[in-house]
């Protein structure tokens, strides 16, 4: 067959991926790359027997594709693979030169036909573009662990900022976040300001440590009397708020808030020190309000909770509109501070 | 510098001697984290520090250990992904050594903002090199020593390496090629192994 190529060599050298294609539309000689692809008795089949043409269509012959000589042709393998090659023909001594590369399919092509580096010329990129996928890859892979780690510090995150950290409870911000959600839905529920009395003077007399200790049984206390759905924040020093979800009749939020105060006053004891306090509770509920608006609702919870302690603590009042008169004549800004005259300690 | 090289030295002591030994090099550097991110950039003063800590901890010659740590970056099961990158560089060690010039700005081509010090590779006789390593890095000539002679394994050649001189603005080492085909070396598929 190299008579018909007595330039093979060279061919072979620069082009190994390149078929002679004899006027007969013959293989005349294969590039080692290519024929290694190929059966052995490659050589002197008819070309379109090896090779489908994908693209142009309509061009069925070797005549056909002299007539496409110097512009992008496709062709796939008619092996088990169908591996799709790029290519480039131009007419030589009656017959063909096509010239042939693997494209992008390249990354598959070298696992399918077992390549290495010298089945292709070094000038060829093919290497150079290998090396960068499998280096991209690796960068990439770094990158996903970063993202993946920096992803699981986010949720840690997000999670501590709505959480008091001293009772595990949601915090203001999560309470906020939980109302706007409701609200924006047209959910219904009832909003529970709870404050604990008598607590100052634990503070004051066995020190931080037992009022810290103080606060988590009531975090565990108002837990235990709440259900799932039902939201509890600490909300200051020694304030809870309650969203007690669709449950809005007075009875029922009675109830709820008589057991809570009746567990708060069950005697806890701290390094052997007995803790005794108590908790006022005050209540507003979404069906009060044409429009609920969370600030009005947590505003007339706080009035409510205000004339409980007026009342002499330890109890639980509903807001009503009359509440609002009172509030009047207390100090602009002061929500939720008992009169000062109702201050412990 | 670059959080890959951290990331190499750490993966080293992590792998050789064990994740406490790392953690107590960590602790001892108080630098508020225990762990190298490998595309995050870190101060330059870092790499002393945590260097020479982990000098001290393990009891070796700093170079010994640069050098260990330049074999563990191509011989390692964990670092096999370097190990077939650098042998994109050429089809034999000879054809290597040649495309170590390049390695700077392949290294950038695959991660752009990391930049490793020149190199430059100079023939002095038949099979005898000279291989400047730029300055930069604190040990590259001894990383580098521990790279070629573990690259030289894998390629299944004999080859004499030693640091020559060490000169204000780069390491020279000296690589005498004794036997391309001393051993079969280790065989290299273009087509990555589906992981």
């Amino acid at each position: 067959m190299l008579d018909h190529m007595p330039d093979a060599r060279a061919f072979d050298a620069l082009c190994p991926m390149h078929v002679a294609v004899n006027a007969e539309g013959r293989i005349a000689h294969l590039g080692p790359t290519l024929a290694k692809l190929l059966d052995a008795d490659a050589e002197g089949r008819p070309f379109l027997e090896l090779f489908e043409l994908v693209r142009p269509r309509g061009a069925e012959s070797v005549a056909d594709l002299r007539a496409e000589a110097g512009a992008p042709l496709h062709f796939k393998l008619r092996d088990a693979h169908r591996t799709p090659v790029k290519a480039v023909a131009a007419p030589h001594r009656g017959g063909l030169i096509i010239n042939m590369s693997f494209g992008i399919s390249v990354v598959e092509a070298v696992g399918t036909y077992s390549l290495t580096s010298r089945d292709f010329a070094p000038t060829d990129l093919t290497i150079e573009m290998l090396y960068l996928v499998e280096a991209k890859s690796a960068a990439m892979e770094q990158s996903r662990d970063l993202n993946a780690r920096l992803q699981g510090a986010k949720i840690a995150a997000e999670e501590q900022a709505f959480t008091d950290t001293l009772t595990g409870l949601k915090n203001r911000r999560a309470m906020d976040h939980i109302m706007e959600r409701y609200l924006s839905t047209d959910g219904r529920f009832s909003l529970m300001h709870v404050d604990l009395d008598y607590f100052k003077s634990i503070n004051d007399t066995l020190g931080h440590a037992a009022g810290d200790h103080v606060l988590q049984e009531v975090a565990r206390i108002l837990v235990d009397e709440t259900r799932r759905e039902d939201t509890v924040a600490r909300v200051g020093g020694d304030e809870f708020v309650l969203i007690i979800h669709e449950i809005e009749r007075p009875e029922r939020l009675d109830a709820i808030a008589e057991r809570i105060i009746a567990r708060l006053e069950q005697p806890i004891t701290w390094n052997g020190e007995i803790c005794r306090i108590s908790g006022s509770a005050g209540t507003s509920r979404t069906s009060q309000y044409e429009t609920p608006k969370i600030e009005e609702m947590l505003h007339h919870a706080d009035l409510a909770l205000y004339a409980s302690k007026r009342k002499g603590r330890g109890r639980h009042t509903h807001f009503t509109p009359e509440l609002l008169e009172l509030d009047l004549r207390q100090p602009a800004g002061d929500r939720g501070a008992p009169h000062p005259d109702l201050r412990e300690g | 510098m670059h959080g890959l090289i951290f990331r190499g030295l750490q993966s080293f002591v992590r792998d050789t001697y064990g994740a406490d030994t790392w953690s107590e090099v960590m602790q001892e550097a108080d630098l508020g984290f225990t762990c190298f991110e490998a595309m995050l950039t870190y101060d330059d003063e870092i790499s002393r520090k945590v260097l020479d800590l982990a000098t001290v901890r393990l009891g070796k010659a700093q170079d010994d250990l640069l050098e260990d740590l330049g074999t563990y970056l191509v011989s390692h099961q964990n670092t096999q992904s370097l190990r077939r990158l650098l042998r994109f560089g050429g089809v034999d060690f000879l054809d290597f050594l040649h495309s170590l010039d390049d390695l700077p700005d392949r290294a950038r081509l695959a991660v752009p903002d990391l930049a490793l010090p020149w190199l430059e590779l100079r023939e002095m006789e038949d099979f005898s090199f000279t291989l400047r390593c730029g300055a930069g890095l604190p040990g590259y000539g001894h990383v580098m020593m521990g790279v070629l002679r573990a690259m030289a394994d894998d390629y299944g050649a004999l080859a004499f390496l030693e640091l020559d001189e060490s000169w204000e603005d780069y390491d020279a080492v000296r690589i005498v090629l004794l036997d391309e085909a001393f051993t079969e070396g280790r065989s290299f598929e273009l087509a990555q192994e589906a992981s």
